[in-house]
């Protein structure tokens, strides 16, 4: 098979995946209205609380809803990585993963496709999110909203091949909505998305240790950072390992276990 | 393309099942499954409910990996050369699967792009089986809209985009009334005549079989025949089908050892 068929293999997995975020107008909507919800509502009243002083990448004092905008990103990410991997769940109980697997290309890269696809509609609901914020009055800088694109789809990137490895180690669509309260949550609320971790080392060793190693967490600083034109070595490295090692078990996973649910 | 020169060419049978074994945890799916289909024609494969055809299927369609024996197709082994294999596949499966809402055309789109077919080339071909199966007026209709015979024929449509040598239909039939059931067992045929494909039909239904066709009877995930349906019929003393039939699949039989 030739590269040029590989890429309109790569088209037409991605045209599905987009077509189905059109068709699917009350999943955007959602997938807007959470972060949303968080920036107006939560972080409103949660600005009173919790006072942030000066740290990086920030170089002055900063509103709340400024330091949870990043995390917000990230959460979208994250809920559509899950909600990707559901879909690949659902698609093999309906039969198109069937589909997607009679054809003759290799099929790592018919997998990793599919998540590639995923992350980018992913990164088109960021934006539209960025822009409502960006109208309330979250202005990073112009350039950074560039800059961020690379660390939002690496981010994208790392919780869906995440979503697909535990798409591929959960075999009853029933056990994903568990998977929903005992990975989402606990990935975001574990992690420097609504409170920099300095503050979680004040409520407890534990607490801040298993933050500071959770990916999102991670993924949130990439992108906080990126959003401010600078570049996070140490996130970076730890998301680049991630996803290469999120990408290879889903992909051997699943090999191991074609064909379930015939 | 294939063309009847390289047809010709290619000595192999179309389809080489060799002494398959398949197992799920202690039951005994497939025992030493084997037979081989000629280039060519309508072939049937026939079993009770239960009997390991479908896992059958998902062996030859690569959904299962195969653990012991080996499947060629068009003489590319599903083991070493699987992406070739599958080129050469068409599959109806059993359960639909096609995208109830995506358009006709786009499904046929979707299916063309996995097979690395450029959107011009996809246009064509889904243009030409879409006329081939008398679908054209519901090209842009979404599949939610269609009824059961005609989401079949999409996935005949479907299953032909790549030009494949070799058609599987598994249980194809499942859920459609008398008079499309014999419309698309017809219209596969006509397949057979008119374009050469070679065809694997697998049911539990008699009256899809006509007395020429050759047939593999598995039961109980055996072989317990191979041969056309009317040689079933003489070599079992039977005057029907559904006899011979019933006779193999109830009775303990008397399986010679192949040499």
């Amino acid at each position: 098979m030739s590269a040029i068929a590989y890429l309109h293999c790569f088209l037409g997995v991605s045209g599905r995946e987009w077509r189905r975020f059109v068709q699917q107008r009350t999943r955007f909507f959602s997938a807007l209205v959470r972060p949303l919800l968080w920036l107006v509502v939560f972080a409103a009243g949660f600005r009173a609380v919790l006072g942030i002083s000066i740290m990086a990448p920030y170089d002055t004092y900063i509103p709340y809803e400024v330091y949870i905008t990043p995390g917000l990103c990230c959460m979208i990410l994250l809920f559509n990585g899950m909600q990707g991997s559901l879909s690949m769940v659902y698609d093999r109980e309906m039969g198109s993963m069937k589909v997607l697997l009679m054809s003759p290309l290799s099929r790592p890269f018919l997998l990793l496709s599919k998540v590639l696809a995923i992350s980018l509609v992913s990164l088109v609901q960021v934006y539209a999110f960025l822009a409502i914020a960006w109208w309330y009055g979250i202005r990073p800088p112009a350039w950074g909203l560039a800059t961020a694109m690379p660390a939002l789809l690496l981010v994208a990137l790392m919780l869906s091949t995440l979503g697909l490895v535990l798409a591929n180690a959960i075999r009853q669509l029933e056990n994903f909505a568990g998977v929903m309260n005992f990975v989402i949550f606990p990935l975001f609320f574990l992690s420097s998305a609504l409170y920099p971790l300095w503050k979680m080392q004040e409520a407890g060793p534990w607490l801040y240790r298993l933050s500071a190693y959770n990916p999102f967490t991670h993924g949130v600083e990439l992108v906080r950072f990126a959003l401010y034109e600078q570049l996070a070595m140490a996130p970076l490295l730890w998301c680049l390992g991630l996803t290469g090692l999120f990408g290879l078990v889903a992909v051997t996973t699943f090999n191991l276990q074609r064909g379930q649910g015939l | 393309m294939t063309t009847a020169a390289d047809r010709t060419k290619r000595a192999h049978p179309m389809l080489e099942v060799d002494d398959i074994s398949h197992r799920y945890g202690a039951h005994q799916a497939l025992d030493r499954v084997g037979f081989s289909l000629e280039q060519g024609g309508f072939h049937a494969l026939l079993g009770p409910n239960g009997a390991g055809k479908s896992t059958l299927i998902a062996l030859i369609t690569g959904l299962l990996r195969c653990r012991s024996g080996e499947i060629r197709v068009a003489g590319r082994s599903l083991s070493r050369r699987a992406c070739e294999a599958r080129r050469q596949l068409g599959v109806v499966f059993q359960q639909p699967t096609l995208d109830l809402d995506l358009s006709v055309r786009q499904n046929l789109l979707y299916h063309a792009a996995l097979h690395g077919l450029g959107r011009r080339v996809a246009q064509e071909r889904s243009d030409r089986e879409l006329a081939r199966q008398h679908l054209e007026a519901r090209a842009d209709d979404k599949v939610r809209r269609l009824n059961g015979g005609h989401r079949r024929r999409l996935e005949i449509a479907r299953a032909l985009l790549h030009d494949p040598t070799l058609l599987i239909l598994d249980e194809a039939s499942v859920g459609l009334d008398t008079a499309s059931r014999q419309a698309l067992n017809d219209h596969v045929r006509a397949l057979c005549r008119e374009r050469g494909m070679t065809v694997l039909w697998t049911t539990h239904l008699l009256d899809e079989i006509a007395p020429e066709d050759p047939v593999v009877v598995l039961c109980s995930g055996r072989v317990i025949a191979d041969s056309r349906a009317q040689a079933l019929c003489t070599h079992t003393g039977t005057h029907s089908l559904q006899d011979a039939f019933s006779r193999l699949t109830t009775r303990p039989v008397v399986t010679e050892d192949p040499p």
